[in-house]
């Protein structure tokens, strides 16, 4: 589990680790499953001895991970605020950057939009690249061939930004 | 025509089209400020219904917008008597469009270089130019065919070229690769390219991400409005071997 989705999610409000997971499996669905459970405690473990979560336990329950409440440290808000802003490449992995969707709008710390523009904008410029190497290939050469598939993802990746787009238009909160 | 000191072709301000009224007001094009460059290709991208093709034929003056203004090398297309806005169409503006719109009863050459004819040129010359036109595009030998012979490729290729005919100050296509498969809409795209370096200013309407992407320009377009614009020309990182799986 990426630590920056870890962050990112905590960023709504500081919560239990059950409370992640149930945002994670309602983001993921089927794909979720995947997931270890623990992997989630693993991450904020992790997370908290890098000084960018701190936990309080709950107050009357026993000290252990699944019954603390997790918050964001200011340098885990710019953590997140950074990721955000981020424009992977050849990446993000798809989950990453749905996650970063779905964070950003629940925790209100960017609009979803605005990062599928972003990302849109580097998709084309990689598109044009890619393009162009294909046309100046000749007819049939065997390059051409894999400048296609180059061609053919990236066209993918943007039809899925599309929906991106459609899917958060008009909507401030995961659903 | 006044030529104008900036190179700006095409230009408009607070472009608006409506249709229906109050509740059902539907707003097509909605504020467009559009400057597009003397030699520039410039793709406006955007799902069906945004209102990009409603805007193509407002630009080319297939259509009067409801408020705002249109200037074509610096003349106001937008108040136009008719006759003077199917003069314009016929000698200033060159269209491709998806369905080709090619006239089945003629062959190739005679469709090329039928815009020179309705605009009065001797035969002669229109056929001459009509014949280079289709070496242009590659179809020199295809001349004598009618559409029905060739491919859509070749179609839309011939329709390109008589979009030329006049030597139009901007070229305006609208999903000129929406009925072509992978290998035409090649053909096509190198076409345009060629285009764009022989200086032809060119505006796109499309929803082909592959085709938008070879623009110097691309322009998303929702509900009627711009909302997103990229340059795409220059500052490439181009890592295409990152996105091959060939780690640098």
């Amino acid at each position: 589990m990426q630590q920056e989705v870890v962050l990112a999610l905590l960023a709504k409000e500081p919560s239990h680790g059950y409370q992640l997971r149930a945002r994670l499996r309602q983001a993921l669905g089927p794909l979720g499953d995947a997931m270890n459970a623990g992997q989630v405690y693993v991450t904020l473990t992790r997370l908290e001895k890098a000084g960018l979560v701190t936990s309080e336990p709950s107050p009357g329950l026993p000290d252990r991970p699944d019954r603390k409440v997790y918050e964001l440290t200011p340098t885990g808000q710019q953590r997140v605020t950074d990721w955000l802003a981020e424009v992977g490449w050849p990446g993000p992995a798809p989950a990453e950057f749905h996650l970063k969707l779905v964070a950003a709008a629940s925790a209100r710390l960017a609009d979803p939009l605005t990062i599928v523009d972003v990302q849109r904008r580097e998709l084309f410029r990689r598109l044009r690249d890619a393009q162009r190497a294909a046309m100046d290939e000749p007819d049939g050469s065997d390059a051409g061939l894999l400048l296609e598939g180059l061609v053919l993802r990236l066209q993918a990746d943007l039809r899925w930004l599309e929906a991106c787009e459609r899917h958060w238009t008009g909507r401030k909160e995961p659903r | 025509m006044s030529e104008t000191a900036d190179t700006v072709v095409l230009r408009t301000r607070e472009l608006r089209k409506t249709y229906g009224s109050q509740a059902a007001l539907v707003r097509a094009v909605d504020g467009i400020e559009l400057d597009v460059a003397s030699g520039e290709t410039v793709a406006v991208m955007g799902p069906s219904g945004c209102g990009k093709s409603t805007l193509l034929h407002l630009l080319g003056g297939l259509d009067r917008p409801t408020g705002g203004e249109i200037w074509l090398a610096g003349r106001r297309v937008d108040r136009m008597s008719e006759k003077a806005l199917a003069r314009m169409r016929r000698d200033a503006v060159g269209f491709v469009f998806q369905a080709f719109h090619l006239m089945d009863e003629l062959t190739a050459v005679e469709n090329v270089e039928l815009p020179a004819l309705l605009d009065g040129r001797p035969p002669r010359a229109a056929r001459r130019r009509a014949a280079g036109l289709l070496e242009r595009v590659g179809l020199a030998d295809r001349a004598g065919f009618l559409p029905a012979a060739l491919s859509g490729g070749q179609r839309q290729r011939v329709a390109i070229a008589r979009a030329l005919a006049n030597e139009p100050l901007v070229v305006l296509a609208d999903e000129p690769t929406g009925n072509l498969d992978s290998a035409a809409t090649v053909e096509v795209l190198r076409l345009f390219e060629d285009l764009h370096v022989a200086g032809q200013t060119l505006v796109i309407v499309t929803h082909d991400s592959r085709i938008a992407a070879t623009a110097d320009r691309m322009i998303s377009m929702r509900d009627g409005a711009f909302i997103d614009e990229t340059r795409l020309t220059g500052g490439t990182s181009g890592n295409l071997a990152g996105l091959a799986g060939l780690e640098g």
